[in-house]
């Protein structure tokens, strides 16, 4: 004989109301019943709020090294731990290398030769320190998604003539020219000067270390004569189409084993980087924080819902005349069970709810430290959470509720 | 025709390491319309037998039809529903839910019963109409007197059209004058032709009903009916 859904329905409105009443009856316990609750809710809000957090930050920084870019380096970004010698051992990357990979490789959008020196960098009495400069070709812009703040970028011509002429990040262009445009200013880098035509828009820094502004850019032929013939470079290729990302790393990998004469067995002696190695680097750091926080959250629901289970209890034993009266005029143990459990459900909502209110100026305040904002499935997340933990403390006294004998409930006083 | 029909029943209870005989070998049969009383003092297993005919309890052995069905091998939920739809239950502490209004008392059963919300609040009023509280119904029950909370509750007891009204010492809290209202009221349901069963033990409330059931050590003593006084009916 199943029970009737408009019964069901029937009996869950009766329930609410029940246990609005009983709520409101007992307004100083059932508040400090959901304490627990409260904190669990807090902690779950605000982590889910500061690993969003994380993450744009993190997605931010990634997308200036750029999905579509890969890094054609003597040194893998990670793993090889204890291999150390074998990679400072490989050829240096060169020029020839460089130009290998212009000629025949057919799946790139742009690549750019990169080599760096931080060399003192000098205007008039003004100085800047940590200065990277970094000499590049004019495909620079277009692989490293940069743009232009005003002034211009050398063109082919420049670049591959060797001009002495350089491109500012800002903020080397603020640090040295306070008060004055830079534009057709020579400056110093090392021993040689370079004539200033452009600035490049301000771009933020990688990771919130390495600020991607404190930079100059000359053209790679001139870096070299001036900077030392011997250095190696890296090799910044875009590919033309995302989606081929894989293709176009075997394509470089099979110009670059040519050009540098890796025997048909051997190993590769080089590293292609890509974005993808940070983001797994990422989303390990992103589990342990995830997991710190499951846990403090975890700890403080269970202690909530021990507290709900015994004001339960407590309030199973004070009602149990009004649970006798209930059973005599047609209550079933369902019916009583059900009502308990929607009383204790509703208890662990109040909390959540209270968490929430509580959470979100907190996470106002963690949107201070790092850019983000609460989101709103973490919200419907945390209801449900304190819903089911409502549901799972409140079912041990509710089931002895509806088990309670009408005779003797009835007897109670 | 039988409502209640009860064969040799017997209740047995434990209590520490001594057995108690509340109800040795019960026979009794009541009627469709009957007014009876069932008397004793207290010790007599009165209220074990009430809560039997109630179907709270169900009988260590013996045969407990309730309208032809065997109670006695109902499960919990069948009993549930016996109490919500046959049975209407009056009691000595009237047994109201404190914090819910009169309106709200009465439709209690008929939530339970299933029945929609707009059906139950009609017929909720209806019963407190009867009961003479359809100016009552948004009271609570600290809200009303004693009378006027055994109203409600025999609203409440009115309101599922039960094969039975088991009212247990209705007018125990009462002062003599409202229990003789309330006496008064029970005598018009009966007129009415509800069967009404009265548990007392004072003889001039068990003089209302017309059948008279005397237990004494958890058996039937004597079991008569009553000559009746011309009682002038309201009309």
């Amino acid at each position: 004989m199943g029970m009737r859904i408009a019964d069901f329905a029937y009996e869950l409105k009766e329930g609410l109301a029940i246990s609005f009443q009983a709520i409101r009856a007992n307004k100083m316990r059932s508040v400090l019943t959901t304490l627990g609750i409260v904190i669990g809710i807090v902690s779950v809000t605000l982590m889910g709020t500061a690993i969003e957090g994380l993450s744009r930050g993190f997605n931010d920084s990634i997308s200036k090294i750029g999905a579509d870019v890969l890094y054609v380096q003597k040194w893998p970004w990670f793993g090889g731990e204890g291999e150390w010698w074998k990679y400072r051992n490989r050829k240096d990357i060169k020029m020839p290398q460089f130009d290998a990979i212009e000629r025949h490789a057919t799946l790139i959008k742009s690549a750019t030769p990169m080599a760096g020196t931080r060399a003192p960098v000098k205007y008039k009495g003004q100085s800047s320190e940590g200065v990277l400069t970094l000499g590049a070709n004019d495909q620079y812009l277009e692989t490293g998604g940069v743009s232009m703040d005003f002034g211009r970028f050398f063109n082919q011509a420049e670049s591959d003539g060797g001009r002495p002429i350089c491109v500012l990040g800002s903020e080397v262009a603020e640090n040295l020219f306070p008060n004055e445009t830079p534009l057709g200013k020579t400056i110093r880098i090392g021993t040689s000067t370079f004539r200033v035509i452009g600035v490049m828009e301000k771009q933020g820094s990688l990771l919130g270390i390495e600020s991607l502004d404190n930079r100059i850019v000359v053209p790679i032929e001139g870096f070299i004569r001036r900077f030392g013939a011997n250095r190696g470079i890296q090799i910044n290729v875009k590919a033309a189409d995302i989606k081929n990302l894989d293709d176009t790393k075997e394509e470089l990998r099979g110009i670059l084993r040519k050009a540098r004469h890796v025997p048909p067995t051997g190993e590769d002696d080089f590293a292609i980087n890509q974005q993808e190695m940070f983001i797994q680097t990422f989303n390990a750091i992103g589990a342990v924080v995830a997991g710190i926080g499951l846990f403090i959250t975890a700890l403080s629901l269970f202690v909530g819902a021990i507290g709900i289970m015994n004001i339960m209890f407590v309030s199973v034993t004070e009602r149990t005349k009004e649970i006798g009266i209930r059973k005599a005029i047609g209550a079933k143990r369902s019916t009583i069970l059900l009502q308990f459990l929607v009383e204790s459900a509703s208890l662990s909502l109040i909390g959540g709810i209270i968490g929430i209110i509580i959470s979100y100026p907190l996470s106002l305040l963690v949107n201070q430290i790092l850019p983000t904002s609460m989101p709103l499935s973490v919200v419907g997340i945390a209801i449900l959470i304190s819903i089911i933990v409502g549901v799972v403390s409140g079912f041990l006294p509710a089931n002895r509720a509806s088990k309670l004998d009408p005779v003797e409930a009835l007897r109670y006083e | 025709m039988n409502v209640i029909n009860i064969r040799n029943i017997s209740k047995t209870y434990v209590m520490g390491v001594e057995e108690v005989h509340a109800l040795h070998d019960v026979t009794v049969q009541i009627d469709r319309g009957e007014y009876v009383a069932i008397m004793g003092p207290s010790g007599s297993g009165k209220s074990t037998l009430m809560n039997m005919l109630g179907c709270l309890d169900t009988p260590t052995s013996g045969l407990y039809e309730f309208n032809g069905a065997n109670v006695s091998e109902m499960n919990d939920n069948d009993l549930a529903r016996i109490r919500n739809k046959e049975i209407g239950f009056v009691f000595q502490t009237f047994n109201l839910i404190p914090r819910s209004d009169a309106l709200h008392n009465v439709e209690l059963p008929l939530i339970y019963g299933g029945v929609n919300a707009h059906e139950r609040k009609r017929l909720a009023a209806e019963a407190l109409n009867h009961v003479n509280l359809g100016d009552r119904m948004h009271h609570r029950p600290n809200e009303l007197s004693g009378g006027q909370r055994q109203r409600v509750a025999i609203a409440r007891a009115l309101v599922t059209k039960p094969s039975i009204i088991l009212a247990d010492e209705p007018t125990g809290n009462l002062d003599t004058k409202t229990g003789d209202e309330i006496m008064t009221l029970f005598e018009e349901l009966h007129h009415q032709g509800n069967t009404i069963i009265l548990v007392t033990h004072e003889e001039y409330i068990a003089e209302h009903a017309h059948r008279i059931i005397r237990l004494r050590d958890g058996v039937i003593e004597k079991d008569e009916n009553v000559q009746k006084r011309v009682i002038p009916t309201v009309a």
